[in-house]
């Protein structure tokens, strides 16, 4: 007995192994390619999908990023007693945007439609698409967006995290007096409604890229939109108390953490690496995101030296906020031109921006705007700044580059376009605000309690304290100064 | 006994506490304040607007004395925190009703 059963095993066994090898045979002869090079040709193109996939994803992580860097500007330019309050708004506000953008924003501004709106896959990213295909291969709803050979859920997610970036910009020129769940409710529609309206007028293949308006990362359609919305809220929301004397006096409230600031700074300067050069959406044989990466860079520090400068001549000391102020200005302006200006240029207009934020920012505060951290000055001011930039130094010189602006005998062609373009987008977006501000206003109310913005935003909007071991020895949290009311 | 506070310059403190040391006073209580005098405050500029800050940190030291060495604690603290120039702070002599130490329970005098 014990013989016949070691030997059907056996035999079940070389039946198996013979089975397996015929299966496998035919199955090898199935699969075995015809043309070689036509195997090669699909693992190289195939190579490049994942290589331009991976640079989006990537970049795209590094704008997500950007939202800690706002966070900690933000908080340590403002008092103590509103950090919670400022960290969750930059925090809720990312969560809050990737819903709206998720569920209505992204079809929007991408989906095929008129020149003025998308209509077509409006919902939850659902439209019809083949991508990576791109060009003519390219059958979908989403064509704004075909030239770029990466998966649909690689353009939607960098696509969301500049979304979210200017949602954040908001909350900076809004502090320390907003109500929370007014906030929330603004940036839901800021990201689902507003912003991806005037992004398909530029990026979604709409009448300003018809017209020959140009923005290769979104000075205009990320910051000037920030900006202006940053604008909007501050006027209509009013000053802080204490900010503005009856005299006219402008009081200052300093902010309670540099070194956060510092780290914030820092912060953003590593997530723009991701906002410009990724704004390629592909690797490219490396020379233009090479590129990117230094018209950026040089940008930032050109800005960080003027405004330095700047503040130094002009008010009497380096003012280390206005120096931030600056290195962002600067990344801020070099975002719609970075593709298209020599490294040379990209140091002039980062050297103009620095100058330019330090005299923004005492303009703000002397027409008695109320912007805690300068937002208006860097993402507004700025955000024109540069899309003007593009009409004056952009250049057929830079890798890749079809553009040519007015110092580089363009002619006045794209600058035209450009002022256009500036001046569409912020009259629609400061219209649309005003709207939605006044609305928020009327319903849910916009401003907390005069006794709770003294007390301070943390305990009112969150019952709780940033720091309770550390006592603040100013009286009622307001800055000394600033009670000469 | 009697009470001495005196309020002085923040960077005085380890001169005053040594000097005091000398003459045998080995005991004191320290707090953070802020406060002005004759000294008006600074001036200050933050992102382009002026301020004064009217309140100037000091230090205000607190010692129980007896009777008896008051004038030298009084003298000491004096010459140890002048610097000559304005805000140099100012001392306060209080009477003291009782003092207790708490390990011992002793009392008056021999509780400081």
């Amino acid at each position: 007995m014990f013989h016949s059963q070691k030997l059907s095993r056996i035999v079940v066994l070389w039946l198996g192994v013979i089975g397996a090898l015929i299966a496998t045979q035919s199955f090898a002869q199935q699969a075995a390619p015809t043309d070689p090079i036509a195997t090669l040709t699909g693992s190289v193109d195939g190579l490049k999908i994942a290589g331009d996939t991976f640079w989006v994803l990537i970049t795209g992580a590094l704008v997500f990023f950007m939202n800690l860097g706002f966070g900690l500007v933000e908080s340590g330019l403002q008092r103590q007693k509103n950090c919670v309050n400022i960290l969750s708004k930059n925090f809720v506000v990312f969560a809050a945007s990737c819903i709206a953008f998720f569920f209505i924003g992204w079809g929007l501004m991408f989906g095929d439609g008129t020149g003025l709106i998308g209509l077509k896959g409006l919902w939850m990213v659902g439209g019809t698409d083949n991508s990576p295909a791109t060009g003519d291969a390219y059958k979908g709803v989403y064509s704004a967006i075909n030239w770029t050979g990466v998966p649909l859920m690689a353009k939607f997610f960098f696509q969301l995290v500049f979304a979210g970036t200017a949602a954040t910009i908001v909350s900076g020129s809004v502090g320390e007096r907003i109500k929370f769940h007014a906030f929330i409710i603004y940036s839901l529609i800021l990201v689902g409604i507003f912003y991806p309206i005037t992004g398909h007028w530029i990026w979604g293949g709409g009448w300003l890229a018809k017209l020959g308006f140009y923005d290769f990362a979104g000075s205009t359609v990320v910051h000037s939109v920030g900006g202006w919305s940053a604008l909007v809220g501050a006027i209509i929301l009013g000053p802080r108390i204490g900010k503005f004397s009856k005299d006219g006096k402008v009081n200052p409230i300093p902010g309670h953490s540099m070194t956060s600031v510092f780290i914030g700074l820092f912060v953003l300067w590593i997530g723009w690496f991701g906002f410009n050069p990724g704004s390629t959406m592909a690797l490219g044989d490396g020379q233009l995101i090479s590129h990117i990466f230094n018209t950026t860079n040089l940008a930032a520090c050109a800005g960080t030296l003027t405004s330095m400068l700047t503040a130094w001549f002009y008010l009497g000391k380096p003012d280390f906020s206005m120096m931030v102020n600056g290195c962002l200005a600067g990344l801020v302006a070099i975002t719609a031109p970075c593709a298209w200006v020599t490294p040379g240029a990209a140091l002039l207009i980062g050297a103009i921006g620095g100058v330019w934020v330090v005299f923004a920012v005492i303009m703000f505060d002397k027409l008695h705007v109320d912007d805690p951290v300068g937002a208006c000055a860097v993402h507004l001011g700025n955000g024109v700044w540069g899309t003007l930039a593009v009409g004056l130094f952009a250049t057929k010189a830079a890798p890749g580059s079809t553009l040519e602006g007015l110092f580089y005998g363009g002619g006045f062609g794209l600058l035209k376009s450009q002022l256009i373009g500036i001046a569409a987008v912020g009259v629609f977006t400061v219209i649309v605000n005003i709207i939605v501000w006044k609305l928020l206003k009327a319903t849910v109310g916009i401003r907390v309690k005069p006794e709770e913005e003294t007390e301070g935003l943390d305990i009112g909007e969150h019952g709780q304290n940033a720091y309770p071991d550390f006592v603040v020895t100013q009286p009622a949290g307001i800055h000394a100064g600033a009670q000469k009311t | 006994m009697k009470k001495i506070e005196a309020i002085i310059k923040p960077f005085k403190l380890e001169e005053v506490k040594e000097a005091l040391s000398e003459i045998g006073i080995a005991g004191m209580t320290v707090s953070e304040v802020k406060g002005f005098g004759r000294q008006k405050g600074q001036t200050e500029i933050y992102r382009g607007s002026e301020y004064t800050i009217d309140f100037l940190p000091k230090i205000k030291m607190e010692i129980v004395v007896a009777d008896d060495k008051v004038p030298d604690a009084l003298t000491t603290i004096t010459k140890a925190a002048r610097t000559g120039k304005i805000g140099d702070g100012k001392i306060f002599v209080l009477p003291v009703e009782e003092a207790i130490r708490i390990r011992t329970s002793e009392r008056a005098e021999a509780a400081v």
